[in-house]
């Protein structure tokens, strides 16, 4: 219960009248930060994706200049030298890598019976190429194949999606079924059939894989395409007059390029992974060209005599596949819009 | 000229015209805006309002009638100049200020893209100085214009796009439901600043609102939908004063009012189409009950309203 006595002793002159300034009240303290920046900073606080980052530059660093670093070049064949297991100089002192492999049950150093002063880092193959460069150009191959599809998956993906949801109506229903038939087929039989009418090598590969790659990206970009088209700003924009080409490039696809980029994240891994799949199964690249996928192959007939040279692309392909993952996801979380306004 | 900028003509919109999922989004509609008034254009959601906006503005084809802007039929094709004139000339606030501003552009490039489109400026810094006199006509300041949406309130927003849309000189402005996404205390701040525009600038507007509380007071005449079609159409105070129609009055009754005496006996009364209980040869049209004020309505109605009509 009030006082009564207290409440009459208030005045007027008690009361002071505040006024808030408009201006002031309309000030915004935050620093302004564009989408992208606010990414970044949302991407460098995810340690697992900025590892992965420096380490897949590490890889394309490897990828591009490996090949040149020990003087061996990755086709020349010198039988002398056949199986010889890795040998790097100033590490052979611990017992690791010093050559010593397996003949007929016993441990043998094998350098010292072949008589062999070079050092081949990752040692050789059946055939006495350097496994080490044969590793980067592999990589190189691999990583090029990737990138090429993930390229072309994102174009295709991108313009296929988007005619079909921007103009929606007819074309869209037509172009919707276009799509359903080719998911339809079983995408390998698609790619055995691609890689039996072309000549088996980088090309096949590649549109083997975009054959049916774009449709993911595709299906996101047209959804996306959906989604956005009739929000208010692009309405805003179209009774403004804009021309179509505009409302696409200006509203549409900064709108989704967050999206496009994550999927292409992850498209990347998957190519380096199928291909891998079609070399190892022997449709892929075929000898003496390397890559990821035939160098597994290589290392898996001779998995139990030379582990190692199974070993080294194994590494490399899952470093590969868990890095690229891990960026992705990284981004996701940076990029999603359902975490943003 | 005549008086009438605006002239809805029996316009119709059916979406999905012919198949199952058809929608009589706007079902024969005739109305008039004159110039420099607001109409407001009432009734709740999902019964057509919007589309009758959009279809104005041309963001929809309409499945029949016409839209009259000055005489000159909105819809039927045009050289690229007349549209382009046209979208100068007619423009449109959105009801949600989140999906109304493209969140990758700054407020400098959201508000210039009508002068981008239009070739309203001369370069660089006359683009940004007319950029600055717009958001200071709409109460913000030089500074945000290199800020992002995300940055600015439901209301802050609002007035961003007012300013997007007064880029280009608009003499009407369809404002689909602008304050029905802010909070109260903003809602004023909105609405003042629209009619402060209005009588700077002689603008028209198509006000639209799914309730009658706020429209009454920017409105000069105010028309009231039920699911697509005008129900009532009348002056303001005249709608006030005198509703005719069982669901303009079911709206008004809708209204609280800040007295307590007056909310204490209020009761809501429903609206139940079924109440007119025409009968099968009976013509329901839209006719004039007293001299402005039209009401969807039988013969035998417009008898009984005329009758006590005051
Ligand atoms: N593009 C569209 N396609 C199909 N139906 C639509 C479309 N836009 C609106 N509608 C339908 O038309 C009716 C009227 O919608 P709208 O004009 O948005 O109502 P309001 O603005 O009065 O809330 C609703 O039933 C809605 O579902
Ligand atoms: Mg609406």
């Amino acid at each position: 219960m009030r006082n009564e006595n207290e409440e009459e002793k208030l005045t007027p002159e008690d009361f002071e009248r505040v006024t808030i300034d408009a201006h002031h009240s309309e000030r915004i303290e935050k620093p302004s930060l564009s989408f992208w920046q606010d990414a970044w900073l949302g991407l460098r606080k995810n340690k697992a994706a900025i590892v992965s980052m420096v380490v897949l530059l590490l890889v394309i660093l490897m990828a591009l200049i490996g090949p040149y670093l020990n003087g061996h070049a990755g086709d020349s064949q010198n039988l002398r030298h056949a199986n010889l297991p890795p040998k790097i100089p100033g590490i052979e002192a611990t017992g690791f890598f010093d050559g010593d492999g397996k003949l007929a049950g016993k441990t043998v150093n094998l350098y010292e019976m072949k008589k062999v002063d070079e050092y081949y880092w990752f040692g050789t193959d059946g055939l006495g190429r350097d496994l080490f460069t044969r590793l980067w150009e592999g990589t190189r191959v691999s990583l090029f194949i990737a990138f090429v599809a993930a390229a072309i998956d994102m174009v295709i993906g991108v313009a296929y999606g988007g005619i079909s949801g921007y103009f929606g109506g007819r074309t869209d229903d037509i172009m919707q079924r276009v799509v359903e038939i080719l998911i339809g087929i079983p995408t390998l039989i698609v790619v055995i059939l691609m890689i039996m009418i072309m000549d088996p090598g980088i090309t096949a590969i590649i549109v083997a894989i975009t054959i049916t790659g774009w449709i993911g990206m595709s299906r996101i970009v047209r959804a996306q395409t959906l989604k956005y088209k009739s929000r208010e700003f692009v309405l805003a924009s179209r009774t403004l007059g804009a021309k179509d080409g505009k409302i696409i490039t200006k509203h549409l696809l900064p709108n989704m390029l967050g999206i496009i980029i994550i999927n292409t994240m992850f498209t990347i891994p998957n190519a380096i992974f199928f291909e891998a799949f079609l070399s190892f199964i022997g449709i892929g690249l075929q000898p003496p060209a390397a890559s990821l996928g035939t160098l597994i192959n290589d290392g898996y007939k001779v998995m139990e005599n030379q582990p190692y040279v199974l070993l080294f692309p194994a590494i490399v392909i899952s470093v590969l596949m868990i890095a690229f993952n891990l960026i992705g996801d990284g981004l996701r979380d940076a990029l999603d819009p359902k975490m943003k306004d | 000229m005549s008086d009438n900028l605006i002239e809805v003509r029996n316009l119709k919109q059916y979406f999905n015209a012919g198949k199952s999922t058809e929608v009589r989004a706007i079902d024969d509609i005739s109305f008039t805006i004159k110039r420099g008034e607001t109409f407001g254009l009432v009734g709740e959601s999902g019964c057509g309002k919007s589309t009758t906006g959009r279809t104005m503005i041309r963001l929809y084809d309409a499945t029949a009638g016409q839209v009259l802007y000055n005489g000159v039929d909105v819809h039927a094709p045009k050289s690229k100049k007349e549209n382009h004139e046209l979208n100068r000339k007619m423009q449109m606030i959105f009801q949600d200020p989140y999906a109304s501003l493209n969140p990758r552009m700054k407020v400098l490039d959201i508000i210039a893209e009508g002068l981008d489109i239009h070739g309203l400026v001369k370069g660089k810094t006359d683009r940004k100085q007319r950029v600055i006199d717009l958001l200071e006509i709409v109460g913000l300041n030089r500074e945000h214009a290199e800020r992002y949406p995300h940055e600015f309130s439901g209301g802050q927003r609002q007035r961003i796009g007012i300013a997007r849309a007064l880029a280009v000189d608009p003499e009407f402005i369809i404002a689909d439901e602008p304050i029905s996404a802010l909070d109260v205390s903003i809602q004023a701040q909105v609405v003042n600043l629209l009619k402060e525009l209005q009588v700077e600038k002689g603008l028209t507007y198509l006000f639209i609102a799914h309730d009658l509380s706020m429209v009454k007071y920017i409105s000069d005449r105010i028309g009231v939908m039920y699911f697509g079609k005008l129900v009532e159409m009348a002056p303001a105070d005249e709608l006030y004063r005198n509703p005719m129609h069982a669901y303009t009055k079911s709206l008004l009754s809708a209204i609280p009012l800040p007295d307590p005496i007056y909310e204490r006996s209020r009761v809501r009364h429903p609206y139940n189409p079924k109440d007119h209980q025409y009968g099968p040869d009976e013509k329901v049209e839209f006719r004039e009950v007293a001299p402005e004020h039209f009401v969807l309505c039988s013969e035998k109605e417009l008898a009984e309203m005329q009758a006590t009509h005051v």
